[in-house]
């Protein structure tokens, strides 16, 4: 393999890793800074490994999403084709060892932490996925009333009302992470399983929102600020979603 | 006591410690962790003024808590919420003799709250007894994530746990102070969860529950279980800081507050050492809310600052308030 193939498949682990998110901040870990390196290594001419070292804000961050940001990260790689091989390696965690060996060897949640799970995280996934669709549905429906847009309103809105932008693309992504409609006639603002919520019942929904929204937005300042001070490291696109 | 602009505020912090996190009590590589995240939150967050270096901040004296609080932190009672964090220190992280020492020497200025763990089962209902025979305590704190063997953590719904509550009521500890961690079984579920928090809000309705840190990282949950439940309660340690380096986030968080629970039930802390009360203080009283963000959250009026730094705490504690610094009766936070 040449430098420049070995170049770019590492562009390409990069650019994988991108797609992984932490679920609890809706950003990408790449964003966040949680990605200290990525190294790809020859082993013949047909195979390399990839070996990707991740840290995170804080060496008691729940090792619930902890692990599941590493077993994303696993798929995520092993789905780049040039990548035969690939080595997730969490650093100063308190539970690092057990989340390394368990997400490598795709034994799930339960059987990483044997005695302290009751089970897989499929749940808690779905609850972040919903809170983040929530604090993106919130911007949108914030983006339409600056517009004009009076809240009564909002409960026959479409999709199509909203305007192009990363607002709107981020509220598609996670309306397609739940298996919500995201054709231009379905409607705006739909509840966690899409059914759409009534006019009376939307200002209270959104003013939820709201609070949703401050919540996740807080958190990602927070864990950015702790990893910029654990690391001393300035942790790049502050506000980038 | 501080003033400013004719203004008096009688001040309670809410959430303070005196801790040993040394290496010399450090158990295991856990302690070590432990403290140093801690250190990260006091560095990130501080002015670069306040911040100590690390030896310091692992263990201060008695000296620099009493010179730091009451001599120029303006704090005229602060609040002892101990953590003892057993398996990752080897004389447990709160300093309960010096801090009991200490509550001797300033009686009027000090509360030591006490701690529990339901997984003590009857012997730390005994203890508990023992200790309110002792002394009167108004209050303990609890922290569902410390460590116990195998036990990664506890929830307050837990049987055990709720004959420790109904036990506080006998006893008169009326005040429950809740921290919550991140490792409570079981694992794969969100550890930040405050539901049970909840459960137990309704069950023990003579009980106060005071969430530490406004349940950070999930504020969204708290606000809603504060907005039904009259005895949830909210402490800002951990959020006030964020006025120094995050100011239009602070707005956010103090505005949404103050419109699920209203500001009778806000309590400030500092969480001393963690951060310093005199810059806390003095930047909150010069505090407000950002214009553009006015139209949505309101103002902070002196009224609801002073509640918030001292005349909340004060009620739930049964602290004597100066007349000089009791609420004014002008109108509140002006409406949206």
């Amino acid at each position: 393999m040449t430098t420049a193939t070995r170049t770019s498949v590492d562009v390409l682990v990069w650019d994988a890793l991108g797609t992984v998110l932490d679920p609890e901040l809706d950003q990408p870990i790449t964003d966040l800074g949680f990605v200290t390196e990525v190294r790809v290594r020859e082993e013949s001419s047909s195979a390399c490994t990839a070996l990707v070292r991740l840290r995170l804000p804080t060496y008691f961050c729940a090792p619930n999403f902890a692990y599941l940001m590493v077993a994303d990260a696993h798929d995520a790689v092993r789905g780049v084709d040039a990548v035969t091989g690939v080595e997730i390696r969490l650093e100063d965690h308190f539970a690092a060892e057990e989340i390394n060996a368990g997400a490598a060897a795709e034994q799930g949640f339960a059987k990483t932490f044997p005695r302290q799970a009751g089970g897989e995280l499929a749940d808690l996934r779905l609850t972040f996925q919903r809170k983040a669709h929530l604090a993106c549905l919130e911007r949108a429906c914030r983006q339409l009333i600056q517009d004009g847009w009076q809240i009564e309103r909002l409960a026959r809105a479409t999709l199509s009302d909203l305007c192009d932008g990363p607002d709107a693309e981020s509220l598609l992504r996670r309306r397609a992470d739940l298996g919500l409609a995201t054709g231009p006639d379905a409607r705006l603002f739909v509840d966690d399983h899409g059914d759409p919520v009534s006019a009376e019942k939307l200002p209270a929904r959104l003013r939820f929102a709201q609070a949703v929204r401050v919540s996740v937005d807080g958190n990602a300042h927070f864990c950015r600020g702790l990893l910029e001070t654990r690391y001393g490291t300035r942790v790049p696109k502050e506000d980038a979603r | 006591m501080y003033s400013k602009d004719g203004e008096n505020y009688f001040i309670v912090d809410g959430h303070v410690a005196l801790w040993d996190g040394s290496p010399q009590n450090q158990a295991n590589r856990y302690g070590k962790g432990f403290i140093e995240c801690f250190y990260d939150y006091h560095r990130n967050l501080s002015p670069a003024e306040w911040v100590w270096p690390l030896e310091k901040f692992m263990k201060y004296s008695e000296a620099d808590f009493v010179h730091d609080l009451f001599e120029t932190g303006y704090v005229d009672t602060a609040i002892f919420q101990p953590a003892y964090l057993s398996d990752f220190y080897t004389h447990g992280f709160h300093r309960r003799d010096a801090a009991l020492a200490l509550c001797g020497q300033y009686p009027d200025k000090l509360v030591l709250n006490e701690a529990w763990d339901p997984r003590y089962g009857e012997a730390g209902l005994e203890r508990l007894e023992a200790l309110a025979a002792a002394r009167e305590v108004k209050g303990v704190k609890l922290y569902t994530a410390e460590w116990k063997g195998d036990s990664k953590g506890w929830k307050l719904t837990d049987e055990w746990s709720c004959r420790y509550l109904a036990k506080c009521e006998e006893l008169g500890i009326r005040n429950i102070h809740i921290h919550k961690g991140p490792t409570v079984y079981p694992l794969n579920r969100d550890a930040f969860d405050v539901a049970d928090v909840d459960d137990v809000a309704t069950a023990f309705p003579g009980l106060n529950f005071i969430i530490e840190h406004v349940g950070l990282p999930r504020l969204e949950d708290f606000c809603w279980i504060g907005t039904q439940e009259p005895n949830v309660y909210g402490g800002l340690a951990v959020a006030i800081p964020f006025m120094h380096s995050r100011p239009r986030y602070f707005a956010q968080i103090i505005g949404e507050l103050l419109y699920w629970l209203d500001e009778d039930r806000i309590l400030f802390g500092s969480d001393y050492a963690i951060w310093h009360p005199k810059w806390l203080v003095e930047q909150f009283v010069d505090f407000q809310i950002p214009q553009d963000m006015q139209s949505e959250y309101g103002v902070l009026t002196p009224d609801v600052k002073r509640k918030i730094l001292g005349l909340n705490a004060a009620k739930l504690y049964d602290l004597k308030v100066p007349a000089e610094a009791s609420a004014s009766s002008s109108t509140d936070r002006v409406p949206a």
